[in-house]
């Protein structure tokens, strides 16, 4: 078991980047005032490729657009509901729209998926950012759940210069997966679990939710992560959902509004034989204190609320 | 950067040819906003028949080029006979204007070579402009980044992000140019939000800023050519007052021209054709 302390994924990253920095002139990293221990090193070391746009999320994308226009590889830094929601108009219009016609590596780091940030409240907490960016065309849609499938979408950003989101958890979460992901970049997806009736299919923060649950459980129940929302082709998860008779999807944001459940439920829609679901996510945007757990609780997604509802998944797929 | 000297008469002629064809453009396509796109004729003229813009026309995207945004998408017109007139598109393009497979559409967008990005969502341009003379000043190109602003496009917040980095960042490779036609949509600015004193307010921002008579082409030639020649770690605004639906009496003077459109009889009048 690997006892060192669990990195933030951000750290990873930024960590990532700087490195790359050192090698290829043609990364810029913009902040909207938004910072982490591993960017106080990048920003002293690159004062030139560095810039903090101030709290300023809707010239954070603007600007970001503009160096990318002029050949950077960008990578533009905010928390999770300013980014996603400030600027909303930035991104369809600068990068969602442009795309059709340019290329432009913007790489959007977004800090605080679903309710990581819990005790700051619903201001900080993102549960819309699936619906809104699986809505855009050209923005490829990444929400990693670990530091090994972090890594292999920093890879991805490098490699294809498409506009990206990535949604990141701001706490250091514990390993899923052992090793990089790059392979499965492809797909967009880990089969975590195989099983045989029902599966749980979850991203982010909600697949430790999914693996601890399963766990619990002692008939053969699947679990995929998913972390990559638009592949070329969503065949493959397709087929790895194929034989199951239940699924249950699991996402930290709000249920039933375009999210994880939608595009599960778009890919199994015209099976022959019909599977039944389950969608668990945030019905209400409520607050108290407690921490996150406690809101999962609230909310019906912590791990009791799982378990419990994969068995009964489980008898209905029986009868 | 030496300044450009350009025979004044050239420029006056190129703007009234530019007027008459945005006019004509707009007997074809009434859904284009003609007062909008008459105000800032002087201004795109001198930039790109002033020697003022670096560009070729066989090469849009070429790396040596000065980039220029049209962040007010909708005063856009003009630019399609310049384009035109430059070599960037076929004459032919023009006559097929917002017609069914054109690339020419009422808000220019980047599918017309010469046309750098999409705008026409006000306030966005100026950002964009910000990170383009960032990556210029990054890449140690000395090419500048220009963009065009309406005055009503200043009611919005993000235009004040960019204002504020772009001082801050001493990006003196940036000329933000305001047709400062004094009308937004529905008013005239200083009866929705008063806008004034502009020039102040920009220069409490940190950017060094002069104001122009913007018909006046002779005028706005000189004063864009000695912004751009400035290197003082300021960005730049030259604010140019002109008159909304300029040349068209019909459209001058009426707070709510921006929405108005012209009747084949008044088009056929202002250029001189009999019916």
């Amino acid at each position: 078991m690997n006892t060192t302390k669990p990195k933030a994924m951000r750290d990873l990253i930024i960590e990532g980047v700087r490195r790359k920095m050192e090698d290829d002139k043609q990364i810029f990293f913009v902040t909207a005032d938004f910072g982490s221990p591993a960017l106080d090193l990048l920003r002293d070391q690159f004062t030139g490729r560095f810039c903090n746009v101030g709290i300023a999320e809707q010239n954070l994308i603007n600007v970001s657009m503009g160096l990318a226009l002029e050949g950077y590889t960008v990578f533009a830094y905010a928390i999770a509901p300013f980014i996603s929601m400030r600027a909303f108009e930035q991104i369809r219009t600068d990068l969602s729209l442009h795309a059709s016609f340019k290329k432009l590596n913007v790489n959007l780091l977004s800090v605080g998926a679903g309710m990581s940030y819990d005790i700051s409240g619903p201001t900080h907490h993102c549960l819309e950012d699936l619906t809104l960016m699986r809505m855009l065309p050209h923005i490829e849609l990444l929400s990693p759940c670990d530091a090994n499938s972090a890594v292999a979408c920093l890879d991805f950003c490098f490699a294809q210069a498409s506009p990206k989101y990535l949604r990141l958890d701001s706490k250091p979460l514990g390993d899923i997966y052992t090793s990089a992901q790059d392979q499965a970049m492809t797909d967009g997806f880990g089969v975590l679990q195989e099983g045989s009736s029902v599966c749980l299919v979850s991203t982010g923060y909600m697949t430790h939710s999914a693996v601890a649950a399963a766990r619990r459980l002692s008939e053969g129940i699947g679990v995929i992560d998913v972390f990559r929302f638009k592949p070329e082709s969503h065949s493959a998860l397709r087929a790895a959902l194929d034989h199951y008779d239940g699924i249950i999807t699991l996402e930290e944001g709000f249920v039933g509004a375009g999210g994880l459940d939608s595009m599960v439920r778009g890919l199994i829609a015209n099976d022959s034989k019909r599977k039944r679901t389950r969608h668990l996510g945030v019905k209400d945007h409520r607050f108290e204190g407690g921490g996150r757990e406690y809101l999962h609780h609230l909310e019906g997604i912590d791990e009791q609320q799982i378990v419990k509802t994969t068995l009964e998944l489980l008898r209905e797929c029986r009868t | 950067m030496t300044k450009p000297t350009v025979d004044p008469s050239f420029l006056r002629s190129k703007a009234a040819w530019v007027r008459k064809k945005v006019i004509e453009l707009h007997g074809r396509s009434p859904e284009t906003r003609i007062a909008s796109s008459l105000s800032p004729v002087e201004l795109l003229v001198s930039l790109f028949y002033g020697e003022l813009l670096a560009y070729d026309a066989g090469d849009p995207m070429w790396e040596g080029r000065d980039r220029f945004i049209i962040s007010k998408g909708h005063g856009g017109v003009g630019m399609y006979p310049i384009l035109s007139d430059l070599g960037f598109l076929g004459p032919e393009e023009l006559e097929g204007i917002s017609s069914p497979g054109s690339r020419l559409a009422s808000i220019p967008d980047c599918s017309v070579p010469g046309i750098e990005t999409i705008n026409g969502s006000l306030g966005l341009g100026l950002g964009m402009a910000t990170g383009m003379a960032l990556g210029l000043r990054g890449k140690k190109s000395t090419r500048n980044a220009v963009v065009l602003c309406g005055d009503g496009e200043l009611y919005e917040g993000a235009v004040w992000e960019s204002v504020m980095l772009a001082a801050h960042q001493n990006l003196d490779q940036l000329l933000l140019i305001i047709d400062h036609n004094k009308i937004s949509m529905l008013d005239y600015c200083d009866r929705i939000v008063d806008i004034s004193p502009l020039s102040e307010k920009f220069r409490v921002f940190g950017w060094e800023a002069v104001n122009v008579d913007g018909h006046d082409i002779e005028s706005v030639h000189g004063t864009i050519a000695e912004q751009l020649s400035r290197r003082n770690s300021a960005p730049k605004v030259v604010i140019a007052d002109t008159i909304k639906g300029k040349g068209v009496p019909w459209l001058e003077g009426d707070s709510l021209c921006h929405v108005k459109s012209l009747s084949p009889e008044q088009i056929n009048e202002l250029l001189g054709r009999s019916r």
